[in-house]
């Protein structure tokens, strides 16, 4: 009984070392704010960001709109928006530079030339200037 | 206590046989289904519209770019065509660390199937269109080595009925020095400058055209299905791969590691298994060959390239040229970032890397495993821990990529 209980331990322990050999590779962190839409950093701004094209089309050039409100819900018509972002997880930057083309009304602005070339964690910074201020905001997006 | 134990024991043997199952490579999570699924070959849309390119993809200009291709009278010496290096039996490789054409140049040659897939053209990146980059060689001292002026001639000669029913009429060419460019020898240059502008545009067009001519013939050139595609078809729809969709536990294996722990799959990724972009990978420099910093070195050539999508010879306006007007130029980052090369095909056109470092799959895997530091700049790998056997399987698995050669039964 114990010498069969001690096989089937081994047995057990070797295939599921196995198979979490063969599932590492790194996720994003399990807990990461997927979140759309999210206060700036020092809470002067409101920032929703939606892609044009959902789902986000990997691999190609695509547009998303960002909306700016200040808290109490009037919407930033003057921002400019500057955008980087990156890979944390592999420290490389965006491999486009995103533009602020067009504010299209009611807070709402273009961000276009925005790419994901590869599958994982991304962030996505807005940094928002306009007459209440800077302030900066970072989305999480997985693909 | 003993039936603590028989609990125990039923629970371990049941997690056992769980970890098992997950292991004997005939199940799949979702999350690998759906990693499969983006791989394979009829995930790739149709060809992307190239207005910059009016006859992408008009046939006639496919014929006479096809004609061009193959046609050594498209060099300096008659010896040297698109064809000497990208081999139409070879897909369209030459199997050589360096290609050679007149001389030997620094980079090893790119297959051709669906490379218009992507943005940039060039292990660097440094041509923004598939009819920008066919130009490049032709002027090169160390490839065609031919000139702007001798090409248009040599069209005039040799092509002008099949050129004139696509392009329209040919300029007069009497007059015009023999041989003349702005990137050609201290003569050809000085022969260029003396030509009045109108004429050097003139001759620019009719350059810009064979490029685009050559760009319609390769176009034509797609991936075949593989074995790989028709075991990932099966796999997405459930069902079990017949014949020689049959994966081994080998090439499962591999698979697996492939999408999985190995992290192939972050840059080679989508159906043609690049993310068309670039990444310093600590490959090794070639010793006897000049300073090569890779993507950084191409942001100026490309912004000043007169044949560039907002060039006179677009055949779109700026509106087409997005990739240019949202290029990132990090510098820093890019030094010594190659392009990532598509895997279809792979396992058989060794040697690997932009300049053929590696001879054989066996010696890539090894130095993604320990990922070394690059010689300039900052490797982007991690080292990933691989037993012999997960290396051979992602070889085996590499191997399920090709399409037979031609001449296998």
């Amino acid at each position: 009984m114990r010498k069969w209980l001690v096989v089937a331990i081994a047995i057990a322990v070797v295939a599921v070392a196995g198979y979490f050999a063969m599932h590492m590779f790194p996720p994003p962190p399990a807990d990461l704010d997927l979140a759309r839409s999210k206060p700036s950093a020092a809470g002067t701004y409101v920032v929703s960001i939606e892609p044009e094209a959902d789902p986000i089309p990997q691999g190609r050039l695509h547009s998303w709109i960002a909306t700016v409100k200040r808290p109490e819900g009037a919407a930033v018509t003057d921002a400019m928006l500057t955008i980087d972002g990156g890979m944390p997880q592999h420290g490389h930057g965006l491999p486009t530079a995103p533009q602020a083309t067009e504010h299209l009304g009611e807070g709402r602005y273009r961000v276009e030339g925005v790419r994901f070339n590869m599958n994982g964690w991304w962030e996505l910074r807005l940094t928002i200037d306009s007459s209440a201020g800077q302030d900066a905001v970072t989305f999480n997006i997985v693909l | 206590m003993a039936r603590f134990l028989h609990n125990l024991l039923r629970g371990t043997a049941f997690a056992a046989l769980l970890a098992l199952a997950a292991c004997s490579g005939e199940e799949f999570s979702e999350e690998e289904k759906r990693l499969i699924g983006q791989l394979r070959l009829s995930e790739l849309g149709p060809l992307p519209p190239e207005p910059t390119n009016r006859v992408a993809n008009d046939p006639a200009a496919a014929a006479l770019g096809a004609s061009l291709f193959f046609d050594v009278g498209m060099s300096r010496n008659g010896t040297v065509a698109c064809a000497t290096c990208h081999q139409v039996d070879r897909q369209f490789q030459d199997d050589l660390p360096l290609a050679r054409g007149i001389g030997v140049t620094d980079r090893r040659t790119m297959p051709l199937a669906n490379v218009a897939h992507g943005p940039w053209f060039f292990w660097d990146g440094r041509k923004d269109s598939l009819w920008a980059q066919a130009l490049g060689p032709l002027e090169d001292a160390r490839e065609h080595g031919g000139n702007r002026t001798a090409y248009a001639r040599f069209v005039a000669e040799h092509y002008s009925e099949r050129y004139e029913r696509i392009f329209g009429p040919l300029p007069e060419l009497s007059g015009l020095p023999a041989n003349a460019s702005p990137l050609g020898t201290t003569e050809e240059r000085a022969a260029w400058t003396a030509i009045d502008e109108k004429r050097r545009e003139e001759i620019d067009a009719v350059f810009a055209n064979i490029g685009k001519a050559i760009a319609a013939f390769e176009r034509t050139i797609v991936h075949e299905e593989t074995r790989f595609d028709r075991f990932a078809e099966a796999v997405v729809a459930g069902h079990k791969p017949e014949g020689d969709a049959v994966f081994s536990a080998l090439e499962i294996e591999g698979l697996k590691l492939f999408i999985g722990k190995a992290n192939c799959i972050t840059c080679h990724n989508g159906p043609r298994f690049t993310d068309d972009f670039f990444h310093n990978t600590g490959v090794p420099s070639v010793p006897g060959l000049p300073e090569d910093r890779g993507r950084a070195q191409a942001f100026e050539r490309l912004l000043a390239d007169p044949f560039n999508c907002l060039g006179p010879h677009s055949d779109a306006g700026p509106e087409a040229c997005d990739e240019l007007r949202f290029m990132a130029r990090n510098e820093h980052e890019m030094v010594r970032a190659y392009k990532t090369p598509s895997l279809r095909g792979a396992a058989s056109r060794p040697p690997y890397m932009h300049a053929g470092q590696f001879a054989t799959l066996e010696e890539v895997i090894a130095h993604y495993s320990t990922a070394p530091d690059a010689p300039a700049g900052t490797s982007e790998l991690e080292d990933v821990v691989l037993t012999d056997r997960g290396r051979m399987a992602l070889v085996a698995f590499l191997k399920t990529l090709d399409t037979p050669a031609p001449n296998d039964p």
